[in-house]
């Protein structure tokens, strides 16, 4: 089961590569400039992108799981509140 | 429905101040979307499909707010009546109310943008007909759904632009093919094929969920 | 979901997250576009939970809708929340990737397209539950529904739009995956789907328990 998702999943990401069309600026290319032969004008520092990224992403879960957590406690404060109140009256 | 066309035939307030407002956009497009003073290529499927799409929505909100106000919904699904009827009814006044709407829009576009709108006119009322009971049931229910609801004026083309995109897509697709010099009929055959789909699983649903949404 | 399971699945999914980083650091590049690709190793999978979400609670609502389950209806939003987030993720990370690979922040690319009409949805959802007062869970519930059974018609109508427009596109003949990076992008698949169903837990967790507080104010009323 486990390998069938593997497999199935692996071609899922193959598929989902191979169909990224790019639109380029400018005329269309008719095969590929790998990235080193690209004239120095229009290589962008990828790493600033890179980095962005993967500090975006950590922030929005951590930040979602952190809120949630905050949330769970302060709900969970109030339920042993109001359960007390219950219990004495 | 017979109550409300006779409602209808009485003021004739909402359906004129409707088409006015939808020529009115159709104004405001055209002279918003220009380029050296004439208007840009190919905008016009889109002005006809935008305009017809917030008529309807000003429509649809119209239509539930009279209900509301005299709070006859309540009463309406105390009867026993069928749900079934009762959003049927609404429906088929939404549409009478489009359709007229939509004749006048696709009659000022032409004029005013010097399409070839009529040529195939069949086609152009496949797409507008198939196009408008996809949204105006996914409309009907999302506006009969909300007649209680806090905000219920912005949250209903809220709800609604997002889930009828794939209408205005085929619609605008359709309707742009046709107008084409060298009309690419597969196409337009597709985009209503699309639509015909798209208003057979939504009529489904919108009748289904009409009865469990609302029971309150 | 029981305790246990979930600090389990917790604690499996923060070790992955952590090893992620090196294995991707490890990977080998692709040939084409360099140190930017590395971001699909947790773009796609974030866009892959989303549609997981979007499923989840495109099912729940019509549960809720048909059997009147609360659970139901818990399930649905926090899974439309979650749809939401890992959709910002995936729209925010794309452009960064689009920037630096293709040039521009964005293009009418299908994909883009249906992936951001998708999460318009699902804010919307949001902002019914958030705002339209009481009642509004059914009214949310129908639309979770009707945003389920859109999304085959956005794909087909957004597919053919796209192509019926020249483009000026090429399609990159990217290397198939190799082994490489076959292992790092199964890995996050896998670290992403634990991280989505830990989400998806904690956040049911959160309303059941809002539920609760409720329940007990009503029966203090009672008193």
């Amino acid at each position: 089961m486990v390998v069938f998702l593997i497999l199935v999943l692996s071609e899922e990401g193959g598929n989902l590569i191979g169909d990224q069309q790019p639109p380029l600026l400018g005329e269309p290319q008719e095969e590929f400039v790998p990235i080193d032969q690209l004239p120095p004008e229009d290589q962008l520092p990828a790493a600033p992108l890179l980095v962005a990224a993967y500090g975006i992403i950590w922030l929005v879960v951590f930040g979602y799981l952190w809120s949630i957590w905050k949330r769970l406690s302060s709900v969970e404060n109030e339920l042993k509140t109001i359960s007390n109140r219950l219990h004495n009256d | 429905m017979c109550k409300d066309l006779r409602i209808e035939s009485r003021s004739w307030e909402m359906i004129s101040t409707i088409v006015f407002f939808a020529a009115s956009c159709v104004l405001v497009f055209s002279f918003a979307l220009v380029r050296e003073g004439r208007p840009i290529e190919g905008v016009a499927p889109g002005i006809i499909w935008i305009s017809v799409a917030f008529a309807g929505t000003l429509g649809l909100g119209r239509a539930f707010e009279r209900e509301r106000h005299y709070d006859a919904l309540r009463g309406l699904m105390m009867a026993p009546v069928e749900r079934s009827a009762i959003f049927s009814g609404k429906l088929l006044g939404i549409l009478l109310l489009m359709g007229i709407t939509e004749l006048i829009i696709v009659s000022v576009v032409a004029l005013m943008f010097q399409v070839t709108l009529f040529e195939r006119p069949l086609y152009l009322i496949a797409l507008l007909v198939t196009g408008t009971v996809g949204f105006a049931s996914v409309g009907t229910l999302f506006a009969a759904m909300l007649v209680r609801t806090r905000s219920r004026g912005v949250l209903l083309p809220v709800l609604l632009y997002p889930i009828t995109i794939p209408v205005l897509i085929a619609g605008v697709g359709g309707t742009f093919a046709l107008i084409q010099a060298d009309p690419n009929l597969d196409l337009v055959r597709f985009w209503i094929a699309t639509m015909v789909f798209f208003d057979v699983v939504f009529l489904t649903l919108a009748l289904w969920t009409f009865e469990l949404v609302m029971t309150e | 979901m029981n305790s246990k399971l979930f600090l389990g699945l917790m604690i499996v999914g923060t070790f992955m997250f952590v090893a992620a980083p090196v294995m991707i650091a490890q990977a080998p590049y692709e040939s084409t576009m360099g140190l930017i690709q590395k971001i699909f190793y947790f773009h796609v999978p974030a866009w892959f939970a989303m549609f997981l979400a979007v499923f989840v609670c495109g099912v729940s609502s019509a549960l809720y809708l048909f059997r009147k389950n609360p659970v139901a209806d818990r399930l649905a939003e926090s899974a439309a929340e979650i749809a939401v987030l890992f959709g910002v993720i995936g729209l925010t990370t794309g452009p960064l990737w689009a920037r630096k690979a293709w040039g521009v922040w964005w293009t009418w690319d299908p994909r883009l397209t249906m992936a951001l009409i998708l999460e318009m949805i699902f804010l919307a959802y949001l902002l019914l539950r958030w705002y339209g007062g009481p009642g509004s869970d059914k009214l949310a519930a129908g639309l979770g529904l009707f945003a389920m059974a859109n999304v085959p018609f956005v794909y087909i109508s957004v597919n053919v739009w796209r192509t019926i427009h020249p483009t000026t596109n090429v399609v990159p003949s990217l290397a198939t995956s190799a082994p490489g990076m076959f292992v790092p992008f199964v890995w996050c698949m896998v670290a992403f789907l634990i991280l989505f169903i830990v989400m998806l837990a904690a956040r049911t967790r959160l309303e059941e328990k809002r539920a609760e507080v409720e329940q007990l104010y009503l029966s203090l009323e009672d008193v």
